[in-house]
């Protein structure tokens, strides 16, 4: 009976899995060689591993990021946030602007990022504080950040769109000299495993749960839901920045305007994909990363197919939907039940025969 | 015999992941009688009703149903499916619009109607409201009626779509004596129409009021079906917990603890006022002390206890835990202090739904340890495989989520909680309240045996037989009030009744 | 209560925005109005002797381009150069509409419009016409009569793609593979400067390995250039609508080590002139980048003189004289007159 409810349990990724699967699938049939990994040396002279994986990985890793604080806002406020890409706009500025007033070293480096992640802590306990405090709906909350957000990174970025270079920076947006893996993907893997340990040597995941799914049970059992919101803001804060830092280091540049364009859609697409209901409570934060890598895998796919530019958004969204149906109750019970007829029947055809 | 019958079920069986609801169970409806579906919570009553009506898809077995004076199989695939053949249900919660009117609730999203002429149905409806003698204008706004007339209103709909079965489900547990006595005249009426009446209740006195003939299910098994009449009540009961109920005359209550001048009350509140609870009041309990509040429904007694447990805001008094003054502004401050508060509604203040019975357990433990010390993976499941044991909780695993399990069996979970947390002081909110029988004594011979161990505990329950049967002291309210307090000998029936009245007349 | 503090948010909200629309011309410490009501001052002490002008523009945060554009028009549009200068801006093209016609009733000479939408205007012009206050368009035009305005500078998104692509076939490389990042579909400077190319690779004279929009967005770029160098497909120009995208294409290349640039591999083109691009340019990173210029104030500026002079203008469109720069022949003074930004 155990494993029967465990199976079920480990529903809750297969999806996000499956998915992430066909998506492969699909394109090893397209292009056998589609996934495969080359060692190439770089400008710098370094050789750096090549390949439509590892742009995958690589070019997820700040929706990923995001989707981890997306992950926590969403199970414990049953909202979501949508002023993250316009926060991280802010953090990003925040991040530029530090890094032209001074040389460029790895303190200051750090300066600057602590500095835009505090910068985006406030920003987002403002959010917080709004759906903690003031009970707001956190979408509503957030849509003062979601429109007012990219006119304060112009405002921080003097209505320019400032460039830093550094080769300090390009190891943080590209590689570190020697290692031949996107350094992206290792602040990605960095975070989760910071986030694991949190999760392991703390309680904020139950929580977190608790309180999205009873507010009124977690406080009459000693947990604040208000302290727990807020944390979970501060959390996307730190997220947030992260992401926000390292896509303007990918580039050396900052432009509020387009800086993690429309990445609001995917983080919380991302969530919603990877099994943790929008509506809050029980969440996945291993599914909501793998969500992130199944939306930028579609979009390597879309670019590697050469769909129109004019119908890129549609193909996308189309592919999207099919995801989300799978993984809605209605289809996952349907699954279930034609399984567990499978099942049946194969035993009962012996018992028959004998 | 055979044309009598309007509804057979034969051989239904249901399970769902871990848990086998329903095991080849039989049911027979005739025409015009009352039919009692009675079992403990988790026996298999709701599941059967859902196959029933198509929420549940059945696993196997059959449904027969009267079509045109021949019984004939149907295979119900969903509630309006079940409406079409003429099963109607009227659930304990009332599912209509509180702000349309009555006309409106009874005929709105009715198939038949494609138009609405708003003036025949009104005076359709009032026809309806007459002839089932329904204290309800077909104008008034449903959110105006009482719960029991809302209730009436729902049957009436249900009635005059023609349909055959009835299904009620728990449709007196939120009325009072005369509603319910309403009800059940009307539910007389039905029956005198030939319609078949599915009844569900916990109330044995309404059963066997009411009832023809009783269905018994227990742990998802045919227990027996029964003509009223031939069945007395023990009998009934021993066959809904499958063992005789010596238990429960055999429960023996503490006398009250000898105050002792050296030993302080373990708890102590003088002036105690929340913003729920404007009214100040002052409290104690010595070890080991079962006590209860009583009182009429919003007389405050839940009230009183949430301001003990802090969970609405405190505005006043002060407090002393064995002897010592402290401070208790929230609930962790509570249960920092060894007290637990098991809340009145289970669902909005108890259980974490989605969660597993596993984490609902060691909920309170968990965040009395603190934000940085976790419980293990390993420390939490031997709790929780503990107290699963000790309290008998049926669950298919630890991991299981709570709102799975029956309602009986949620509420030793959350008992687990609070018992986890090794309190010294535990406050009880209705913690019998819709649950079977037999959970209700295992739960009062478990306060016993807590105050035996040198708990103390507050017990409340709207049920003044199970507060006799176990409180050594009770304070009554009335009106947000304390009015007086009882103990041992002066704590009967009558005297609780003259003071919750407000005649100052004591017999003791 | 709840229902209060949505009221006050809503109304903070508005503030926030509002706000955003007229800020950027405070921190320029100007004496230029920067609202209507301002423009209501301006008429009382018309005896000064200056001209009054008002102008309707997009936000400066809109764009860098745009930034570039409200600076320029600051710089030649003050009182040191003759002008009363009262200034509105907003993305809202009803906005605008209330602010012109405000500027007309305040009793302007000039008024300058930078439309945000091309329709409806034409009831606002001709209460101009009526007033007397005479019309210049600048950068975008309108679907009005052209009666209705003196002139119009606008900027010729096509002629910025026929330059670039003339600049390309004039290398006359062996063959042209051409990574084609287009902007936001739909803009007009996306349509202008795709619509060139697109005929390139119609008469075959051009291969297209790939076109794709990055919605102006610089990692998106990167991504989609990443996506061919994964493909194995041969390439050797970057066509990039602007210079954040070639900037993410660059970054794709150099991690792919691929060189760019004068007598390199792959040959890269921008377009806006931005000086960091600029100086991408002098440095024989990038190839070519065209000039979107965003300065139109002086050539309006010139025309209002000539009207004051009582001449004649003559002609109603003006396209704006726009340049492109090859990293062969860019210089350090190329980059300060022309780079927008800093």
């Amino acid at each position: 009976m155990g494993n029967g409810f465990k199976k079920l349990m480990r529903t809750q990724l297969v999806i996000p899995l499956f998915s992430l699967f066909l998506i492969i699938v699909f394109n090893l049939i397209r292009d056998v060689g589609f996934f495969s990994i080359s060692i190439v040396t770089n400008n710098q002279g370094n050789p750096v591993l090549s390949g439509n994986l590892i742009s995958i990985l690589n070019g997820a890793s700040a929706v990923a990021i995001m989707s981890i604080g997306m992950t926590f806002i969403t199970s414990s406020c049953k909202g979501q946030d949508i002023s993250v890409a316009a926060v991280a706009a802010i953090a990003g500025s925040v991040f530029v602007s530090v890094l032209r007033s001074y040389e460029i070293t790895v303190p200051v480096i750090i300066y600057a990022f602590l500095l835009s992640c505090l910068i985006s802590v406030v920003f987002s306990m403002f959010n917080g504080i709004l759906v903690a405090v003031f009970k707001i709906q956190p979408m509503i909350a957030t849509l003062i950040l979601f429109s007012a957000g990219r006119s304060i990174a112009y405002w921080i970025n003097g209505g320019a769109t400032p460039t830093v270079s550094s080769p300090l920076l390009s190891a943080i947006g590209g590689f570190i000299p020697g290692i031949p893996v996107p350094t992206p993907i290792i602040i990605m893997i960095i975070f989760l495993v910071l986030i694991s340990l949190v999760l392991r040597f703390t309680t904020l995941g139950l929580y977190t749960q608790v309180v999205g799914i009873n507010e009124g049970t977690a406080h009459l059992n000693g947990i604040n839901p208000v302290w727990v919101k807020l944390l979970a803001f501060v959390i996307s804060g730190v997220c947030v920045a992260t992401a926000g830092c390292i896509t303007v280091c990918r580039i050396g540049l900052i432009n509020h305007e387009t800086l993690l364009l429309d990445a609001e859609m995917d983080v919380i697409l991302a969530v919603a994909i990877g099994g943790t209901a929008l509506s809050g409570g029980k969440f996945n934060l291993y599914g909501s990363v793998i969500g992130a890598y199944i939306i930028q895998a579609l979009t390597v796919t879309l670019f590697a197919m050469k769909v129109p530019s004019a119908a890129v958004k549609a193909y996308k969204a189309a592919v999207i939907i099919i995801i989300v149906i799978f993984s809605s109750p209605v289809v996952k019970e349907f699954v279930v039940n034609l399984y567990k007829k499978m099942f049946k029947s194969r035993v009962k055809t012996p018992v028959k025969a004998s | 015999m055979q044309n009598n019958i309007v509804l057979s079920m034969r051989n239904i069986s249901k399970s769902f992941p871990g848990v086998r609801a329903l095991q080849n169970v039989d049911f027979t409806l005739r025409k015009g009688e009352i039919h009692a579906l009675m079992g403990e919570n988790g026996a298999g009553k709701s599941t059967l009703i859902k196959v029933l009506t198509g929420v549940h898809p059945k696993d196997s077995g059959q449904i027969f149903l009267e079509i045109n004076g021949g019984l004939k199989e149907v295979n119900v695939r969903s509630p309006h499916e079940a409406q079409n053949l003429g099963i109607s249900t009227v659930y304990q919660e009332i599912t209509l619009c509180p702000n349309l009117t009555v006309a409106e609730n009874m005929f709105i999203g009715r198939g038949n109607y494609r138009t609405v002429n708003w003036r025949s149905m009104k005076k359709k409806a009032a026809e309806i409201l007459e002839k089932l003698n329904i204290p309800a204008r077909a104008a008034q706004q449903l959110g105006t009626c009482s719960i029991a007339v809302q209730q009436m209103v729902a049957i009436a709909r249900a009635v005059d779509m023609d349909c055959k079965v009835l299904i009620l489900d728990e449709p007196t547990s939120s009325l009072d004596e005369q509603e319910v006595e309403k009800l059940l005249s009307l539910m007389r009426e039905l029956k005198s129409r030939g319609v078949g009446i599915i009844f569900i209740t916990h109330f044995l006195d309404q059963m066997y009021g009411i009832s023809d003939r009783v269905t018994v299910l227990r742990n998802g098994e045919l227990a027996g079906e029964y003509e009223v009449k031939d069945l007395p009540r023990v009998q009934l009961i021993s066959k809904m917990m499958g063992k005789d109920l010596e238990d429960v005359s055999s429960l023996k209550k503490k006398s009250l603890p000898d105050e002792k001048a050296d030993s302080p009350p373990v708890y102590e509140a003088v002036g105690l006022s929340s913003t729920n609870c404007p009214n100040e009041f002052d409290f104690k309990i010595s070890k080991g002390e079962v006590n209860g509040f009583t009182g009429l429904l919003g007389s405050g007694r839940s009230e009183s206890v949430r301001a003990i447990f802090a969970a609405d805001k405190i505005t006043g008094g002060r407090i002393k835990i064995n002897g010592k003054s402290v401070k208790i502004k929230k609930p962790k401050d509570a249960m920092m202090h060894g007290i637990g508060y098991l809340p009145e509604d289970r669902k909005k203040d108890g259980i974490v739904e989605d969660l597993s019975v596993r984490e609902n357990i060691i909920l309170a433990l968990q965040v009395m340890k603190g934000f940085f010390r976790p419980l293990s993976r390993a420390e939490a499941e031997s709790f929780a495989d503990e107290y699963i044991k000790l309290l008998g909780i049926k669950t298919a695993s630890m991991d299981t989520p709570i709102k799975s399990l029956s309602g009986g069996n949620q509420q030793k979970a959350i008992l687990a909680r609070w018992l986890l947390t090794n309190p010294q002081y535990l406050i009880l909110d209705e913690p019998t309240r819709g649950i079977d029988v037999g959970t209700k004594v295992e739960i009062q011979k478990l306060i016993l045996r807590l105050a035996g161990e040198g708990v103390s505990v507050t017990f409340i329950s709207s049920e003044i037989e199970e507060m006799l049967r176990t409180c050594s002291r009770l304070v009554v309210m009335r009106d947000r009030r304390m009015v007086g307090e009882l103990r041992d000998e002066e704590m009967t029936q009558g005297n609780i009744m003259h003071m919750i009245a407000g005649e100052a007349e004591k017999n003791g | 209560m709840k229902r209060i503090l949505a009221l006050i948010l809503v109304t903070l909200l508005t503030f926030t925005l509002a706000a955003c629309g007229t800020q950027p011309a405070a921190p320029d410490g100007s004496s230029q109005g920067t609202s209507s009501e301002d423009g209501s001052k301006t008429s009382s002490n018309s005896d000064s002797g200056l001209i009054k002008v008002g102008i309707v523009n997009n936000p400066p945060s809109e764009s860098g381009y745009r930034a570039a554009n409200v600076a320029d028009f600051e710089r030649v549009f003050n009182e040191a150069n003759g002008y009363k200068v009262s200034t509105f801006y907003s993305l809202k093209n009803d906005e605008q509409l209330n602010a012109a016609q405000q500027f007309i009733t305040d009793g302007v000479d000039y008024l300058l419009i930078s439309a945000a939408a091309t329709d409806g205007w034409t009831n606002v012009l001709e209460n101009a016409k009526n007033a007397g206050v005479k019309v210049f368009l600048f950068d975008r035009m309108m679907n009005v009569d052209e009666s209705l305005f003196e002139a119009a500078v606008v900027s010729d998104m096509a002629a910025q793609g026929r330059m670039a692509v003339e600049w390309l076939k004039e290398q006359n490389l062996s063959e042209y593979n051409v990574v084609h990042i287009q902007g936001a579909m739909g803009s007009d400077a996306q349509i202008g400067r795709t619509n060139p190319l697109n005929e390139e690779f119609e008469k075959g004279t051009m291969k297209c390995v790939i076109q794709q929009t990055a919605t102006w967005d610089e990692a998106t770029a990167k991504q989609i250039v990443e996506s061919v160098i994964n493909s194995g497909e041969k390439f050797n120009v970057i066509y990039a609508e602007n210079d954040g995208m070639a900037k993410g294409a660059v970054a794709a290349l150099d991690e792919a080590g691929i060189t760019h640039g004068v007598d390199k591999e792959v040959i890269v083109i921008g377009f806006d002139c931005n000086k960091w691009a600029l100086r991408e340019l002098l440095a024989g990173n990038w190839n070519l980048d065209v000039q979107c210029s965003p300065f139109q104030a002086d050539k309006i500026h010139e025309m209002i003189q000539m009207l004051e002079a009582g001449k004649t203008l003559p002609e109603k469109i003006v396209i704006n004289e726009e340049t492109y720069f090859d990293a062969r022949t860019i210089t350090q003074e190329d980059i300060d007159k022309y780079g927008l930004g800093d």
